[in-house]
């Protein structure tokens, strides 16, 4: 192709061609090409979804109430999101208006969601692409301690402390498995920071994961005895009795008290040890804060979240506003409408689908899944086991959705952006103080940093909206409202013959929205846009590349062989296409297979 | 929750991906066919990754049910113990894959590893069949499974109580999924278009020719 010019980029796939596929002998995932120049500069991205799966095939002729009990089996770490935007989709399109506690209690339920989900993202699978857990094993203790001491007054902080955990990381590094710490690029040049910064955040990756339980507990409470937790069209599943003596089922002001207990630690952490993890690291890779930006500084998109007025989902009654900046003017804020047939549609020029008119997207209402797997004549390899795809075909199991044609960023920094655009004061305080912090200026907000930077900012704004919603569950329960449930419209008898609705959410990795159609009481379509959709898109009819391609260009990468920066950026946007396989093997098998060619 | 129990039964993987779903068909079969003790927790563990992780380290001993790959011939039942159960980790793209594996790793790791383990794996037939459920040659070893689970409950000094027959029971998880409706209520191949990706495609043609 030479060189094509879209949005702003240069695309060039001259030069070398480097294959990111995180292979499973049982199906692929999200796979990403890159051809990099000269100096390993990344000139071309291609991302692509290399698994095919359609919601239709699992919701169809099913009751709609039960919907979220199916969804929420698509994904370990999306279950709660999933099932919300169900039950949220249904009383959409049935009408049905829930009380005042149980919009409190999908909001506790949801932000803890935000508090867990952004706490392991950042420690378990994106602060390694930072921090080198082999160089921690020669740091000091005691200046780890210091360094400890300087930046946070977080509790385990002495010398004695950092060298148990030390000699604990030592044992099982010397045991000849590095476990969980497998397949690193240990010792890479492009890891910076200090040995004593690297046992710092090691330990803390260790606290993180022990710490995540407590927050499950939350959903567990509310959720019902199961891991996964009951959700319930009209309401939620659970009912409350603050006099409640141990009646079986209702939860009592123990639980809540318990609750409470929980939201206060939850504070603690994320603030004492995510924060200040999150600014000392960044502190060594500033320059990450002008690399990664792709569109977020054109193109963002938030469906809002966090309704505090049962029943509004507009922006008066949403605490993470909508909207959407295209061509990053963000003094003009549009508004998001899910269900006008011109805003989000989805195309698959570039997909392996049919759908008629190819040169035009569908919107969800009226969408087509209709798989056609053909390869580009620029591909090389075989049919089942592609060396090479060929970007100007079709390339991916993931179609493009695109709001009024244009391809958007979604996740962490889209809200941010949104919501400082939108003027709110308490998101804009804390964008100021990490600018201030780190001394960068307010471009590098829009960069693989400033993402990773607006996920744990956002971590901390949802512990603290945790508590929000549980001082307002109390009132309001002790104003004598226990109802929890709306069950009016609950019998299929009192729906109409054909009904449709959408659910949005603002899940943890971005905007998430369900599309349902009713007819004679059974699901009729089901579709489902996910936040990875959005930022895995692969390109359109006009050649538009999607947020993870266009993040990916100009990336100057140490060593194509190890390629840490293409994960630093990918991971950046909490990708979510990995869902629901594990088979346990008797070999350690390589995941990620890295191809030069 | 964070109360110790001593034996925590977990069935895992993917009920809408056909014998993914073996150990949560397992462990609602076991559920179905025997009551337990006081300190038993039967759980559909689904694949929740780090969310188990409370369940997993409050618990003295685990029996855990899963679809193990062996590169057994398909429907070969399996029994591991302690140090062959693996727990290794790898390379994560998501933290969907944060599997049971992740799971015992970072236990261990932080000092919190169950004092016995036995895994009770399955080697699948097909997992590529979405909404799809499990295929004979994986259904038909439940009944086994469900027999070695209870004999090792037994010698861990847990029997079970046989259930009456046709004695009600709460299912472990929502009444949609339990094996039953989410079989009957599947749509067709048509209505639900389940065709698509050509390795699924001519593997599935090449086991009906």
């Amino acid at each position: 192709m030479a060189t094509i010019q879209t949005q702003g980029f240069t695309l060039d796939d001259s030069g070398q061609r480097i294959v990111v596929d995180p292979i499973t002998r049982i199906e692929g995932h999200l796979r990403i090409e890159v051809n990099v120049d000269k100096s390993n500069v990344i000139r071309n991205a291609v991302s692509t979804g290399t698994m095919w799966r359609g919601l239709e095939v699992i919701l169809k002729g099913r009751d709609p109430r039960d919907a979220w009990a199916f969804v929420e089996r698509i994904c370990g770490v999306c279950t709660g999101t999933h099932a919300l935007t169900s039950v949220r989709a249904v009383e959409d399109a049935l009408g049905i208006k829930i009380p005042k506690n149980a919009n409190i209690i999908r909001n506790l339920m949801l932000t803890t969601q935000y508090a867990q989900d952004h706490l392991v993202h950042f420690y378990h699978l994106h602060a390694l692409d930072w921090v080198d857990v082999v160089s921690a094993l020669n740091a000091d203790p005691k200046k780890t301690s210091e360094l400890q001491q300087s930046i946070s007054p977080w509790r385990n902080s002495s010398p004695a402390y950092f060298r148990e955990i030390q000699n604990r990381l030592k044992k099982f590094v010397g045991s000849g498995q590095l476990g969980i710490f497998a397949n690193g690029y240990w010792g890479s040049a492009a890891y910076r920071l200090p040995p004593e910064a690297n046992l710092m955040a090691t330990t803390h990756y260790l606290e993180a994961l022990d710490f995540q339980k407590e927050i499950v507990k939350i959903q567990t409470i509310f959720g019902g005895k199961n891991p996964h937790p009951n959700w319930l069209v009209g309401g939620v599943p659970c009912s409350i009795n603050l006099n409640d003596t141990g009646a079986v089922g209702a939860i009592n002001m123990t639980q809540l008290n318990m609750i409470s207990g929980i939201i206060d630690s939850t504070i603690e952490f994320i603030d004492q040890v995510y924060i200040p993890d999150l600014l000392a690291i960044a502190s060594f890779y500033k320059d990450w804060a002008k690399i990664g930006g792709g569109l977020s500084g054109q193109n963002v998109m938030a469906y809002g979240e966090f309704p505090d007025i049962a029943n509004d989902y507009s922006n008066k009654s949403m605490l993470l506003p909508a909207g959407v900046i295209l061509g990053g003017d963000l003094k003009n804020v549009h508004d998001v409408d899910l269900k006008a047939p011109d805003q989000v549609q989805e195309w698959v020029t570039h997909s392996w689908y049919k759908q008629g008119d190819e040169s035009k997207g569908l919107h969800p209402f009226d969408g087509v899944t209709d798989p056609h797997f053909v390869l580009g004549p620029g591909t090389k390899g075989t049919r089942t086991n592609i060396e090479n795809l060929d970007e100007s075909a079709k390339y991916s199991w993931i179609k493009a959705p695109r709001w009024k044609g244009h391809p958007v960023e979604v996740g962490p920094l889209a809200r941010y952006v949104v919501a400082f655009a939108r003027g709110d004061k308490e998101v804009t305080e804390q964008l100021n103080m990490v600018l201030k912090t780190l001394d960068v200026p307010v471009t590098a907000l829009f960069s693989t940093l400033g993402r990773t930077a607006a996920r744990g900012l956002e971590c901390s704004w949802a512990a603290h909206k945790m508590r929000y919603f549980y001082d307002q569950l109390i009132t309001n329960l002790k104003s004598g409202d226990y109802a929890t449930a709306n069950v009016d419209l609950w019998e299929p008898s009192t729906w109409p013959a054909e009904a449709k609705g959408i659910g949005s959410c603002e899940a943890p990795r971005g905007a998430l929205a369900h599309w349902v159609k009713i007819k004679n009481t059974r699901i009729d379509s089901y579709q489902c846009v996910v936040p990875t959709t959005w930022n895995a898109s692969p390109r359109d009819a006009k050649g538009q590349i999607g947020p993870y391609e266009a993040a990916l260009l100009n990336t100057p990468m140490v060593n194509p062989q190890q390629p840490l920066e293409i994960l630093r950026t990918i991971h950046s946007f909490d990708p979510c296409l990995a869902c629901a396989t594990h088979v346990m093997s008797p070999e350690g098998e390589e995941l990620v297979a890295v191809k030069v060619r | 929750m964070s109360a110790r129990c001593e034996v925590l039964v977990l069935g895992i993987g993917n009920l809408l991906w056909a014998d993914e779903g073996f150990g949560v068909r397992a462990v609602e079969a076991l559920h179905q066919a025997c009551v337990f003790p006081t300190g038993v927790r039967l759980l559909d563990g689904g694949t929740l990754g780090l969310a188990l992780y409370d369940d997993l380290t409050s618990a003295r001993r685990i029996l855990v049910f899963d679809a193990i790959d062996f590169a057994l011939p398909p429907g070969t039942l399996r029994v591991l113990r302690d140090a062959e159960v693996p727990a290794w980790g790898r390379t994560k793209l998501s933290p969907h894959q944060v599997g049971f594996n992740d799971l015992l790793a970072i236990a261990q790791l932080n000092g919190r590893a169950p004092d016995a383990i036995v895994a009770i794996g399955v080697q699948p037939v097909e997992l590529n069949d979405f909404g799809g459920s499990l295929r004979d040659a994986v259904r038909t070893r439940i009944p086994e499974a469900v027999a070695l689970a209870t004999e090792q409950l037994a010698a861990w000094g847990f029997p079970g109580a046989p259930r009456a027959p046709g004695a009600v029971c709460e299912p472990l998880n929502a009444h949609a999924l339990a094996l039953a409706a989410y079989e009957a209520e599947r749509p067709s191949d048509r209505d639900a278009l389940r065709s698509g990706d050509a390795r699924v495609l001519e593997r599935a043609l090449g086991q009906r020719g």
